[in-house]
Order: structure tokens, then sequence, then C-alpha cells
């Protein structure tokens, strides 16, 4: 495990960084993109957490740092599964009847161009907890 | 490879040891096991610095900061938080003001104010795992000075940082490292100062429980600027934990190739060993505590020669403390001059403080150099316990002085604490409220120093003896206005006089309260009264004939059977017998009892 020289050492200390960049990203939510997705029974049942997998995994792939946690039922069942994406500085929007699919336009279109799309659900509530 | 959910930090520190965290961690572990989830980490990291109310359970990256954690609780925030996504409400901590629940460590007082340099990795990492300290740029300091530094140049940049030495005395930590450069020797010595005696701190026990790697970084970073080749770490025996993860990480430093011979192949070699101290105050002071690590008395001797010159083995050893080293790595990472903008104009960077006595938020913090008292004690600490008034604060601990009411707008630094006639010492901050009795206080502290002193020198031996009699004196009510001006004279010489720093700061805490409170040990001379109603020989417990409806519930309770009296008519208490447990007082309902 030898570790024997500066160029060495800077490969290991990134070959490690994701053992902590979740904690470093929750330790800097406000500056960077913050994805909710609401795992309540009804979410989960709808396929939340297939979705919540599938940002996990794809923004790692794409280098991508967001913070994504879950939260409970946000009150719009009758859309599950639904998503909260707050880009830093901007308001969150929720998005509706979010699959695998629709998570990955809402990825390419807004959350790196900030595009709209489709399915956005308007709101009037405090942010949930 | 795995895509964690989320990450559960169990906070390790000693405190929340004692609470049973360990418990916590393999409940955890089994409950997530049995429910087949396995995208969720659990790990335990060193100390949060919020103990008193530990266990403390952090889930990122909602920062979630669960507070009294017991191990009955753990299926429910599985089933909740990472099942479900719904935080579990009673768990979280509540605002001492708007007594509501707090979301996050985001929105905690406690954390607002605070800049976290020398406890950046203290309940964020595992202290025990070499690998997450590498993926926070570990070790890269170390790397950066032995690639594109030299010695000389390393130094620079640690003076033009401004750091100060945290152990108490403030001096300049680059200054101090060339001294020990410039001393020509065949051997040099490395020490890191563990000792920590001051009561009721704990800063360095926690950055050793919680980033010991950072330490030893440093420590490797001073060896090749002063050209050392030896470390020691001198640490009081009573930290166990500190000295278990201390020596883990040592083993596995040596086992990266970190320590030891042709440190990333540039041929710089260090090692480090440990200490161990019996927890004697005194051997805190760096020539009391050099001779201890040579087996000899733990008495201090006169300077010079220093410890730069003439040091451990009579070689030439640079003396730090555990603080002060662990600020050392961030400095190169990010340059003496992102350090230097932090903090006043004399005083730069970060201060870690251990916050205790009559405040809602006990713990450990860390602040930027010239944040105010009021804000630390106000918006960090959450304000006084009970909502009592403030009185005071202790900085420096035994050999600092107490700051008041107009003294709160202070800058924390060292240059404006001296100012207001305390010291920033090493960083205990004990906070007084209305029932304290400064006089008390100032006795407590001589009662620690006349029992730590080393009984080398007459001054300190003798004359802060004599000052903690006639402070009894005071307090039993038998003192007289010439034993004021007595401790005022000896104060004086004790400190002119006495050989090392324990001795000479002794008096301060007494000179500081007659300063600040003398009406206080006046009233305690003339009156024969204790106005904080403290001091028990100077206080009565009485009852008022009028009030009392004759209940007998204080008769009844009094330990002593004090109190004689018929049902339905005043009761009495004997003050010859009353031993003034106040037990009568919280039993009236009546509020016919008061204290006087
Ligand atoms: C009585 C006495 C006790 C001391 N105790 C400690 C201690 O526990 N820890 C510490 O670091 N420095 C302590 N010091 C200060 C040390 O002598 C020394 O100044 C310090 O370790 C230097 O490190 P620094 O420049 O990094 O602060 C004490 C000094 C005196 C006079
Ligand atoms: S001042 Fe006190 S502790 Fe210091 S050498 Fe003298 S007797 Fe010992
Ligand atoms: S203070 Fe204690 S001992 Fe004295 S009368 Fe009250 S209960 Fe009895
Ligand atoms: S408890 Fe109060 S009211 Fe009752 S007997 Fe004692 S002093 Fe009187
Ligand atoms: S020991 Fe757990 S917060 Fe300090």
């Amino acid at each position: 495990m030898a570790v024997k020289s500066l160029a060495d050492l800077k490969k290991m200390s990134s070959e490690f960084k994701n053992t902590v960049s979740l904690r470093e990203n929750g330790d800097n939510v406000d500056s960077l993109i913050q994805i909710k997705v609401a795992m309540a029974t009804c979410g989960i049942a709808s396929g939340a957490k297939e979705v919540m997998d599938f940002y996990l995994e794809e923004l790692d792939k794409q280098g991508i740092k967001a913070v994504v946690t879950q939260t409970g039922c946000m009150g719009y069942c009758y859309a599950e599964p639904t998503i909260e994406v707050k880009l830093p500085g901007k308001d969150p929007i929720v998005f509706g009847h979010v699959n695998v699919e629709k998570a990955s336009e809402i990825l390419e279109k807004y959350i790196k161009n900030g595009e709209l799309v489709e399915g956005i659900i308007p709101v009037n509530y405090e942010t949930v907890k | 490879m795995t895509h964690y959910r989320f990450h559960i930090l169990c906070c390790g520190g000693t405190g929340c040891k004692a609470s049973n965290s360990a418990g916590i961690v393999r409940k955890f572990e089994a409950v997530l096991k049995e429910k087949n989830i396995n995208d969720v980490q659990v790990i335990t990291t060193g100390c949060f610095g919020f103990c008193e109310k530990g266990p403390i359970v952090k889930i990122l990256p909602d920062n979630t900061f669960y507070v009294q954690v017991k191990e009955d609780d753990v299926e429910n925030i599985v089933n909740e938080h990472i099942i479900k996504g719904r935080k579990v409400e009673r768990l979280l901590y509540t605002d001492p003001k708007s007594e509501g629940h707090v979301s996050d460590s985001k929105h905690m007082g406690f954390y607002k104010k605070q800049m976290r340099i020398a406890l950046r990795n203290c309940g964020f990492i595992n202290p025990e795992d070499i690998r997450e300290y590498i993926a926070r740029e570990g070790y890269a300091a170390l790397g950066k000075v032995l690639t594109e530094m030299t010695p000389e140049a390393a130094i620079d940049e640690m003076t033009k940082s401004g750091l100060r030495g945290r152990g108490g005395a403030g001096f300049p930590t680059g200054l101090k490292w060339g001294f020990a450069r410039k001393s020509v020797a065949d051997q040099k010595y490395v020490v890191c100062n563990a000792d920590e005696g001051d009561p009721g701190a704990f800063m360095d026990r926690s950055i050793l429980e919680g980033d010991p790697h950072s330490v030893i970084e440093a420590m490797a970073i001073c060896g090749y600027c002063i050209g050392a080749t030896k470390g020691l770490v001198y640490i009081r025996a009573e930290y166990p934990l500190a000295i278990k993860r201390l020596q883990i990480a040592i083993d596995q430093a040596r086992e990266y190739g970190l320590l030891g011979k042709d440190i990333l192949g540039t041929g710089f070699e260090f090692d480090i060993e440990l200490r161990y101290g019996a927890g004697a105050f005194v051997c805190g002071e760096e020539t009391a505590l050099i001779h201890s690590m040579e087996g000899q008395r733990g008495e201090p001797t006169v300077k010079p020669p220093f410890p730069a010159v003439k040091g451990y083995m009579g070689k030439p050893t640079n003396v730090n403390n555990v603080e002060t080293f662990a600020n050392v790595p961030v400095i190169y990472l990010k340059g003496a001059d992102w350090f230097n903008k932090i903090g006043t104009e004399k005083s730069k960077g970060t201060k870690v403080f251990a916050l205790a006595g009559k405040i809602n938020n006990v713990g450990l913090i860390e602040v930027p150099m010239g944040t105010t008292l009021r804000e630390i004690i106000y918006e960090i600490g959450g304000g006084i316990k009970g909502g009592k008034k403030f009185k005071a604060v202790q900085t420096g601990g035994p050999s600092g002085g107490c700051l008041t009411e107009k003294d709160l707008d202070t800058p924390v630094d060292y240059e404006s604490l001296a100012a207001a006639k305390s010291i920033m010492g090493s960083g205990g901050m004990i906070v007084m409220d209305e029932d304290n009795c400064m006089v008390a206080i100032a006795k407590f502290y001589l009662d620690f120093t006349v029992d730590e002193s080393c009984g080398k020198c007459t001054p300190c031996r003798v004359g802060n003896k004599r000052m903690n009699e006639i402070l009894d004196k005071i307090i039993k009510g038998n003192g007289t206005m010439e034993d004021i001006e007595l401790l005022k004279n000896l104060a004086t010489v004790i400190q002119d006089t006495a050989l090392c720093g324990l001795g000479q700061t002794a008096p301060n805490p007494v000179l500081s309260t007659l300063n600040n409170f003398y009406d206080e040990y006046v009233a305690h001379v003339k009156d024969k009264k204790c106005p904080a109603g403290q001091c028990k020989d100077l206080l009565s417990y009485v009852i008022n004939p009028d009030k009392c409806m004759g209940c007998t519930a204080c008769a009844r309770k009094c330990p002593v059977a004090a109190i004689t009296g018929t049902v339905k008519q005043p009761h009495k208490i004997d003050q010859a017998k009353c031993i003034k447990c106040g037990t009568c007082l919280d039993t009236c309902k009546f509020g016919a009892i008061s204290k006087q």
C-alpha cells in the first residue's frame, strides 16, 4: 500500500474521493444542485426508488456534483413519483409522474441546460423540511 | 460500485462513547442488514462538539442532526428517515429560544457562526481510516512542502500565515520553527504537547480523537522545516481513546509510507512515538514536559535556554500544541494568504473553545478570531441556561481572568482579551450566571493551582497556598478588609517571582475577580453575606411565619430534622442543626422559605 510519490498520493486521493464526496456535497448543499425524490409509500410503489438510483448513478457517471435526498410524501400522490429540483440560486421546481425516462429528460434539459420540460407541478407550499 | 444514498455518521468521541454510541453503530448495522438495505453506510466519526446532547447521529447528505439517540431509536430512524424519507421529529435538536425542532445542522445557531479549520475533519471522517483522510487531501500538504518548497521557504510561508501557538502563550509559530532550524545539532526533535491540563478543556483531545492524521502530517512538515527526523507526542494517560486513535493513525501512516524513511520518494525521513504523561498540569509547561519525557521529575526550569536551543536530551526541540499543529496542513494547502485573511490584524485564523458552564449549548466550538464574546455566548451558546442573568465568563482557565457584561463586545483575539485583563489561554471558556459567587470561583481555580503546584519554588508553593487560605477565611465569613489588601500584595509578589507560568499566573483569577467584583468581596467581609447565595457558611434558610401554612412537608424532607413545628402552625428552622442543603426551599409550595 505504500505511497511512493506525490503523484501516487494524488491518484489515491481521487480514488478514495467517493468515500467522502456524499458528505462533502451535503456540507455544501446551498451551492449545489439539489434533487429531492418523494419516497413515501405512494412514491416507492410507483417507482421512486428507481428514479433515485438513476440519479445517484448517472450524476456520478457524468461527474455532476449534486445532492440527492429523499423526502416524505409531498402531497401530490396523484402525480407520483414526484421530484423537486433546486438549482443553485433558483426556486425549487416540482416535477410529477417521473419515471426513469422522464428523470433522464429532466437531467439533460433542465438540470444541465436550464430548459424547462413538461410535467411541472405549480407549487404554493412551503418547502418540505 | 455501490452508490450510497445516505451516510449515517455516529459520533465516536469520548462524550458520546460514554453514552453508548458504539451500541448505536452496531444496531444500525444490524437493522440495515436485516432489512436488506445496502446503499446506506454507517461511519463512526470524532466529536461533533455537541457532546452534552450526545450521542449524536448525523445523516448526510441532508445534514439531519439527531441528538440524544438511544439504541431503541435506531429502528425508528431506519424505518422513517432511511426508508420513507421522513425525519424523526422527536430526535431533532430543539432550539432553546423558539423551542421548535431544527431540521438540520445548517439551521442550528450552534453551527452557523462557526468556522472549522482545526476541526475540519472532526465529526466528518472516520479517524481510524487513513483513506478518508487522504480523500480529504490529507498528506497533500506534506507532499507539497517536500517536493516544492525548501525548509526556509516553508518556514517563511508559516510566518506569513500569522499562525500563533494555540497552547496559551500565542507565540508566532513560524518564528519558533525558524529558531529551531537555526540551532545546529546532529539530532533535533518535534514535540507535540497533548498534555491539556486546563480543567474542563477538551479541545486537543477531540482533535486527536477526531482527526489524528492532521497532527501527524503537521509534525512531519515541522520536522522537514527544522531538520528533525524524530517526533514525540506527549499525551496524558487519561486520554485512552485519543491514544488508541493516534497509535492506529501512526501505524497506518507507516504502512502507507507516509512516516518512516524516504517519504513520498523524497529522501525525507520522519517517525513519531508516543510518550505518556501522568496528568500533572505543570507538565504541560514545555520545560517540565521535556524533563518528564526524559524520565526526570516534571518540574520546570528557567528559560533560557529555550527548547529550540537545548530541549529533549539536550537537543534542539520544537514544542507545539495539538491545535497549532492541526492548522498547519490547511495553511500549506490553501496558502498563507488565505489563512491570514481570516481573523483580526494580529490574531489570524480561528480558535477552538470548550464552552461550558451555565450556558444552553455546552460544547466544542471553533470560531474565527475576532468573533465577540456576545456572539459566542448568545448565538452559538444559545444564551444562559434557564433564562438566568449572565454574570461573567472565564477565559484562560486557572491562568486567566473573568470578563463581565461590559466586556461582552470584546472580539476574541490575543490582544483584545489581554486589553480586557484576561487571556486567550488554551481555549477553556466557562460561563457564569447570577448564582455563581465570584469569590468561590477564584477559590475554585486557586484550589486547582495549589494542588497542581510542583513545589519547586517558594512564591508558588507557599504564596499561593497563603492566598488560598485567605480566600477560605473570607468565604467562611472570617475575612477582614486587611485580608483583601494582603491578597492584592501577595498576588503581585507571586506574579513577579514565581519560576514558571503556573505560579506566575495562579493569582490572576483572584485579581481579576477583585477587579470586577470588589463589592462581592466586601459583602463577604463586612456584611458576612454572599450576594449570590452560594457560600454556605454565610447563608441561612429561614421560614417566614406569615407565609408558612404548617403543611409539614419541609420538616418531613429535611435530612437532619432541623425543622420543627406542629401541623397548621408556622414551622421553624434550627440554624445550629441546618446543613444548608436547600431541600426545604425546593419543597415548600407556599414560598415561605427563603435563603438569606
Ligand atoms: C503551567 C503551564 C501549563 C501548560 N499547559 C499546556 C498544555 O496543557 N498544552 C499546551 O499545548 N501548552 C501548555 N502550556 C504552554 C507550553 O509551555 C508551550 O508554550 C506550548 O506548548 C507551545 O506550543 P504553541 O506555541 O503551539 O502554543 C503550559 C504552560 C504552562 C506555564
Ligand atoms: S511556579 Fe509553581 S509550578 Fe512553577 S516551578 Fe514554581 S512551584 Fe513549580
Ligand atoms: S436547608 Fe436542608 S438541613 Fe437546612 S433546614 Fe432546609 S432541609 Fe433542613
Ligand atoms: S413546607 Fe412551607 S408551608 Fe409547609 S411547613 Fe414548611 S415552610 Fe411551612
Ligand atoms: S463526543 Fe459526541 S459530540 Fe462530542
